[in-house]
């Protein structure tokens, strides 16, 4: 109960007030497309210079975690999802938004956001030993089969018809593969120096969601001379705490899977919340529902992409190997004030880890609070002119894709997959497919590469691909996953008529 | 209006124009950037930070030093735009890691070589040392070398990539001990290989000496040789290779410093490689980097002009027979 004796640390009136900051800041950060949690952390790194180690522990702590909250807003209100984090956040989000029910998505996501970021904080404080094993137990192969469980959601996700699904999914993974490959370092497919690095994943995110988006916008701004604004309908806390409990298989869903994702080194959160949402789809009674503004789908992304907040620092805390690109920048904030993580941590420091540990649980407490202040105020924002929001989404997008690297490239990057997918939209693809393939083709490539070099020199790809007890149960999950999907759509398709499909498809364009 | 518009163009032309005409004798007079093309975060990033943070002091650059990330492609992004588009007027700094850069140029498919960067002054040196689990047989690189024999291209170790400095040891050790193994470069840098290792999903790992300090400092690792002419004063009771017996010398180490384009003014190098060395030896600098156990290791610009002549020479070689 080390951490109880701590938490009076928490409330000293300096350390209260860098929490507060901290929080207020990182949901204001997080809300602004571009500026995801890894970038907001770093940011905040040479502030922590002239602090008290423990006390710049608390504001990256509190940073981390309500920019991954934060991000929420901009995918609700805006289609736009603040980090990869939030990409399956937009899908029931905004559809909820579209009808009017833009406070209740937002009370509803800071709720679940609470209450999975609260799991994964306990699961770090009381599991931490347990949890190291684990965070270990996922070598190259077992990562190979992760990330092919996450391409079999490709199909099912947000989109009219399986086939569109997996083609946007491939395009996303062609995308991958530009730039110097991870391993070899051969080049692929760099024609312009705007991509010799690669295409960063949060500049495509915010041009395939926003730059539609604007267009949009922009198309509709003139002829319905602002009729089609979107309105928001008051909604009581009250019910939106009922709506968390009554929804609680989305949102154990939601929790769990956040918590085992976040817990593997190198896959981080980004595809916790896609997870979370497929899976809580298909054990949903309503699964039908889903991409229409249902309610679970937002909690159960939500939820798990805030317990992934707890369990990605343990590797980093015991271990002193960070998890996630986030976990990567908070070493070296503690570095920077010459503390060591690794299973000592807690005996040398235990000051400045427990009150680490207790301001991220006071945090999420904190981040929900100002969450539901800020979704009693979501009204404001969807009440702006679709013109003047497609010019402020249009500078946000332009300034968050250059802010990540300093690069000009970056924008071109953004502003032409925005264009292309604008395009593909008509057509009934959708973007989320296609950056999930983007996050996916890396890991799973470099993850294929590393262990058929482990395999070649050691067992033999067979072999090491194909025993032990974690592989056959990933292969397991793919399996299940996919055939669950092949039966789901024969049985839509005896129900569903050619027309039903048309009206499905124009209704997502 | 437009006699307006003509005086103040008149008058930017005046400014620049004196700035000219002065020379460089006031130089720096704004804030100076320098660019880093590795993630915030990240060792370079957090050392470029520690050893910048005193620039603003009046018996330093007088101006702060502003740090950029150009993160990517295992930092050829960066130096690409190092090379091809970064402002030479003295204003824009960057951080070169040796022996990552000589390598990729040497490699092809970058836009940049030793020509075109002037170094100012050199910070730190981090050598790459062999690690394996803490629960490992292998004692000593005698013990590594023999299983290396009994099985050919059977040892698998882990390392940051190809072309950085760990694939240059991994390089140095097949040929001084004249046995094939099987480097396995990682995807997330040197904190992915130091998993692998503890993981034991590899049998060994070559790594930076200032993580694997702290890998055993935790329990997690033995490092069992320092790819360095001498010990290091972090781990005065590892020997190095050469004491072990295989010709390896310091071809490896990861050598981390400031550098400008080329066609900076010679006045503006001068004054620069005059300053910078002693902003590094700054009390509070090197307490800093202790703390964060990062080894210094101040050379001047001619050391650094010298070592980056003789590192070309090394790697040629040695990646020639790749």
């Amino acid at each position: 109960m080390d951490f109880l004796f701590y938490m009076g640390d928490v409330f000293t009136p300096i350390n209260f007030g860098l929490l507060l900051l901290g929080t207020v800041g990182g949901l204001i950060l997080g809300a602004t497309p571009g500026l995801s949690p890894t970038m907001a952390v770093a940011l905040l790194i040479p502030f922590t210079f002239k602090l008290e180690p423990q006390q710049g522990l608390i504001l990256l702590g509190a940073a981390y975690t309500s920019t991954v909250a934060g991000g929420a807003v901009s995918a609700i209100l805006l289609k736009i999802p603040g980090a990869p984090a939030n990409i399956a956040t937009t899908l029931d989000g905004h559809a909820m938004a579209t009808k009017g029910e833009g406070a209740k998505a937002l009370q509803l996501s800071f709720l679940a956001s609470a209450v999975g970021g609260l799991f994964g904080v306990f699961l770090l404080i009381f599991l931490t030993p347990v949890l190291a094993r684990w965070a270990l137990a996922f070598g190259p192969s077992h990562l190979f089969w992760l990330a092919i469980l996450g391409v079999t959601v490709i199909g099912t996700l947000d989109s009219s018809s399986v086939v569109k699904g997996l083609l946007s999914g491939c395009i996303g993974l062609w995308l991958a593969t530009i730039g110097f490959d991870d391993i070899m370092g051969a080049q692929r497919f760099i024609f312009h120096p705007a991509v010799s690095g690669g295409i960063n994943v949060i500049p495509a995110l915010i041009g395939l969601f926003a730059i539609p988006q604007v267009i949009t916008m922009l198309t509709k701004g003139r002829t319905g001379s602002n009729a089609e604004i979107i309105t928001v309908k008051r909604h009581p806390i009250r019910l939106a705490f009922l709506e968390v409990i009554r929804r609680k298989t989305a949102l154990i869903i939601g929790t769990i899977t956040g918590s085992i994702i976040g817990l593997i080194p190198g896959v981080g959160g980004q595809i916790a919340g896609l997870v979370a949402y497929d899976q809580s789809k298909k054990f949903s009674k309503e699964s039908e529902k889903f991409g229409t503004g249902h309610s679970e789908g937002v909690i159960a992304a939500e939820s798990a992409n805030n317990a992934m907040v707890g369990p990605s620092l343990v590797p980093l805390l015991t271990l002193s190997i960070p998890g996630s690109p986030t976990a990567a920048v908070l070493l070296g904030g503690l570095l920077i004030h010459g503390i060591f993580p690794g299973p000592d941590l807690f005996m040398n420091y235990p000051q400045v880890a427990w009150t680490f540990i207790d301001s991220m649980l006071i945090g999420q407490i904190l981040m929900c609070v100002f969450g539901l202040f800020i979704a009693g105020l979501a009204a404001r924002v969807a009440r702006v002119p679709h013109a003047v929001m497609a010019a402020i989404v249009l500078g946000l997008a332009v300034f968050g894709s250059y802010s990540v690297q300093n690069s000009m490239g970056d924008v071109y990057v953004m502003a032409s997959l925005g264009l292309g997918m604008y395009f593909l939209e008509r057509f009934g693809f959708s973007a989320a497919p296609l950056v999930l393939g983007l996050i996916l083709g890396p890991i799973a490539e470099a993850n294929f590469i590393q262990g058929s070099m482990i395999a070649n020199a050691t067992v033999g790809t067979g072999t090491y691909f194909f025993t032990g007890w974690l592989n056959w149960a990933l292969i397991g999950i793919v399996l299940v996953s996919v055939s669950y999907s092949i039966w789901m759509e024969i049985a839509q398709r005896r129900y569903t008529t050619k027309e039903e499909a048309v009206a499905k498809e124009e209704a997502v364009s | 209006m437009k006699k307006w518009i003509a005086g103040a163009a008149l008058a930017v032309a005046a400014m620049t124009g004196s700035v000219h005409a002065e020379g460089h004798g006031d130089y720096p007079e704004r804030p100076i950037m320098m660019m880093v093309s590795y993630g915030a975060g990240g060792a370079t990033d957090f050392q470029a930070r520690i050893v910048t943070m005193t620039a603003g002091n009046e018996d330093a650059l007088g101006m702060p030093v502003a740090i950029v990330n150009r993160p990517g492609a295992g930092g050829r992004v960066g130096w690409n735009w190092f090379a091809t588009e970064a402002d030479n007027d003295g204003y824009t700094l960057g951080a070169y890691n040796i022996p990552h850069f000589i390598a990729q140029s040497i490699e092809g498919g970058v836009s940049y070589s030793t020509d075109d960067f002037e170094p100012i002054a050199n910070w730190g040196a981090d050598p790459a040392v062999f690690v394996v689990g803490a629960d490992s047989e292998f004692n000593s690189m005698a013990d590594v070398i023999d299983y290396a024999k009994a099985n050919p291209g059977g040892l698998t170790f882990s390392g940051a990539g190809l072309f950085v400095g760990h694939h240059i040891a991994a390089l140095q050790l097949e040929k001084a001990a004249e046995v094939e193994l099987a480097y396995i470069p990682n995807n997330a840098g040197g904190a992915g290989a130091m998993r692998a290792v503890i993981a034991g999903e590899v049998l060994g790992g070559v790594n930076n000496l200032s993580d694997a300090f702290r890998a055993q400092a935790a329990g997690n690792v033995k490092i069992l040789g320092v790819f360095d002419l001498e010990r290091n004063d972090f781990l005065p009771e590892v020997p190095t290779m050469m004491e072990q017996g295989y010709d390896i010398d310091n071809a490896s180490v990861n050598f981390r410093g400031i550098m400008v384009p080329k066609g900076t003014p010679q006045e503006v190098i001068d004054h620069l490689a005059a300053v910078v060395p002693t902003m590094f030896e700054n009390g509070r600098v090197q307490s800093r980097m202790e703390a964060g156990g990062s080894p210094m290791h101040v050379m001047t610009r001619d050391e650094v002009l010298d070592m980056w002549a003789a590192r070309q020479e090394t790697l040629e070689e040695l990646l020639a027979d790749l």
